[in-house]
């Protein structure tokens, strides 16, 4: 465990020495900031709304933002040691490439954290203190709930990250597999299932499609943030197939971490494989 | 129990064998060179010894055990040839770093920065250093935990003379301490007063292994001697080659199987001083380079 940590270490004070985590951590604060008094200035409002209409804005935001700050904080984190010339050497030290992988994955994990923490509980907290009819408590739970569901959601992307850094040769290839894996999630993959929808014509079981978005572990973000609001469950596009879904928030959360599992050992199988 | 064990070891690459039936032991505290043109079979020896790869065939045992353990790995220290460090680290946070890995303590990073020269600059960032520099911080953070067996990959590459006296002064002191240490080079000056045995290796084989009193027994090179002060022109039937040198100074090759009678004979000639050079690590390689016909293959130019 202790090698875990020291390698944790070294990722954590690079993440604070190349200013990764100032960086994350002020464009969530901007953007939290920004959409909670901002988001509904299109239809002449400016201000705080409401509460399940800012985490629905702030989750579609996170959509698209955690997976690819995890993927950018990761994706070298294998071949860029192997190309850097320090993997050999960190393979010639009492450590296991289980522990390599555990204190990346955890140093990674502590910046994404933290500057997802400190950037959107910033704007929880500025929401708390200006709008005077809120309830803090509901407030506190939906902020809670999509602070640990963007962690989790930015966990499962650092693992996929490992998993292209440990198949590719250069770093590169890394960074092109990287952005191709999250145009795929974050874009592609519902536009393909509305497709499916759409082609199938009433062919395809309508209860089998909703489960098809437990294969995307963005999708299954937005469905944790939006089945936390009774009024706000329903969501626009693929989103209103959830609706369908017999599944709970409790199991929605089991599945994102399965996801963030199933990533990692695959991240793992491939680094064992890896030849330095 | 030896430092490091190989026995009957192959290794294959697809059809390509790059090892072939490769055998040598290690003691406790021996200082061993491993020589060899490039593709001899060098690195690939310093891999499987360091469990980063598994031989074809044959067995690797490294202090007692295999390298793929952690507990094996703690007591060995490595020095890769063309060591690189993280750019953004400083010297000191690299030791730092290393030295957590290792369980080694903060005093010993200390110690290690003012043993490879490196105290001033150990608050410099690892990416302003000089080649020489990151060699001598590769040598701090290989010697790191007090290793029973360092392994050295050309590791006086980069260093000048001084500093690469004071790496030598370095392997003979861990030596005294009982570690046993593996110099892998091209860089054969130098050398030769700090091993205690060789290995010549030449397309994944073995042509020469033993102390260089064993190596110059199986090569029988000609040895030079040089005389000064000869009250006359000095023949022999034995002599190979006789120069005139400066200031006096007559020079001879001959036979090593001739040195004694050659010595006898110039004995009565009442020479003022002789000076008798056996041949040098150098001119062992070449030889046995020669002998494996692996000059000129693999970019050897001798």
């Amino acid at each position: 465990m202790r090698q875990v940590w020291s390698i944790a270490r070294k990722e954590f004070s690079d993440g604070l020495r190349n200013r990764w985590m100032l960086f994350i951590t002020l464009l969530f604060a901007l953007l939290a900031v920004g959409i909670s008094w901002f988001g509904a200035a299109a239809s002449g409002q400016v201000g705080f709304t409401n509460l399940p209409a800012t985490i629905a804005s702030l989750s579609s935001l996170a959509t698209f933002l955690m997976p690819l700050i995890a993927l950018l904080l990761a994706y070298d984190a294998i071949v860029g040691e192997d190309e850097g010339g320090t993997l050999m050497l960190l393979l010639t030290y009492p450590l296991t490439r289980r522990d390599i992988l555990w204190g990346k994955f955890l140093g990674h994990s502590t910046i994404l954290g933290l500057a997802t923490l400190i950037g959107f509980g910033g704007a929880a907290l500025a929401i708390a203190l200006s709008v005077q009819d809120i309830n803090l408590g509901e407030l506190f739970l939906a902020f809670v709930r999509f602070i640990f569901s963007s962690v989790l959601l930015g966990m499962v992307f650092l693992a996929f990250a490992y998993w292209l850094s440990s198949k590719a040769l250069e770093k590169s290839t890394a960074a092109g597999l990287a952005l191709a894996l999250w145009f795929v999630m974050v874009l592609v993959f519902d536009l393909v299932l509305l497709a499916v929808l759409v082609l199938s014509q009433g062919h395809l079981s309508p209860e089998a499609l909703p489960w098809l978005l437990l294969l995307n572990p963005t999708d299954i973000y937005r469905l944790i943030n939006l089945s936390g609001f009774e009024s706000g469950g329903q969501g626009m596009g693929v989103m209103a197939m959830a609706g369908d879904l017999p599944l709970g928030s409790a199991l929605l959360w089991l599945c994102l971490a399965a996801w963030m599992m199933l990533t990692l050992s695959l991240a793992q199988l491939s680094f064992n494989k890896r030849l330095s | 129990m030896f430092a490091v064990e190989l026995q009957k070891v192959q290794q294959q690459y697809g059809k390509l064998t790059v090892l072939e039936d490769i055998s040598w032991q290690l003691n406790k505290g021996e200082v061993l060179g491993l020589f060899g043109h490039n593709g001899a079979g060098k690195t690939t020896t310093v891999r499987l010894i360091l469990g980063l790869i598994q031989a074809s065939s044959g067995q690797v045992k490294v202090l007692g055990g295999s390298a793929k353990q952690p507990a094996i790995r703690q007591q060995i220290g490595f020095l890769p040839e063309n060591i690189m460090f993280y750019p953004q680290l400083t010297g000191l946070e690299t030791l730092q770093h290393f030295a957590r890995l290792k369980n080694a303590t903060g005093a010993q990073v200390q110690t290690l920065l003012e043993q490879v020269g490196l105290s001033a600059a150990a608050k410099q960032k690892v990416k302003t250093y000089s080649k020489g520099m990151r060699q001598r911080l590769g040598l701090a953070q290989a010697l790191l935990g007090h290793p029973k067996l360092l392994i050295l990959d050309e590791p006086t590459v980069g260093l000048d003379p001084i500093a690469t006296t004071q790496l030598y002064q370095l392997i003979n002191e861990v030596k005294d301490k009982g570690t046993s240490v593996i110099i892998c080079s091209h860089v054969l000056p130098g050398v030769e007063p700090y091993i205690d045995k060789a290995i010549i290796m030449a397309r994944g084989k073995i042509e020469a292994l033993g102390n260089l009193y064993e190596l110059r027994e199986g090569a029988q090179l000609p040895v030079k001697m040089r005389v000064s002060g000869l009250v006359s022109p000095f023949t022999h039937e034995a002599l190979i080659q006789s120069d005139t040198l400066v200031k006096g100074w007559q020079s001879f090759t001959l036979p090593a199987t001739k040195k004694m009678a050659v010595l006898q004979a110039l004995l009565t000639y009442n020479p003022k001083d002789i000076e008798i050079q056996p041949p040098s690590l150098e001119d062992l390689y070449c030889f046995y380079m020669h002998k494996a016909g692996a000059v000129g293959a693999a970019g050897v130019q001798l």
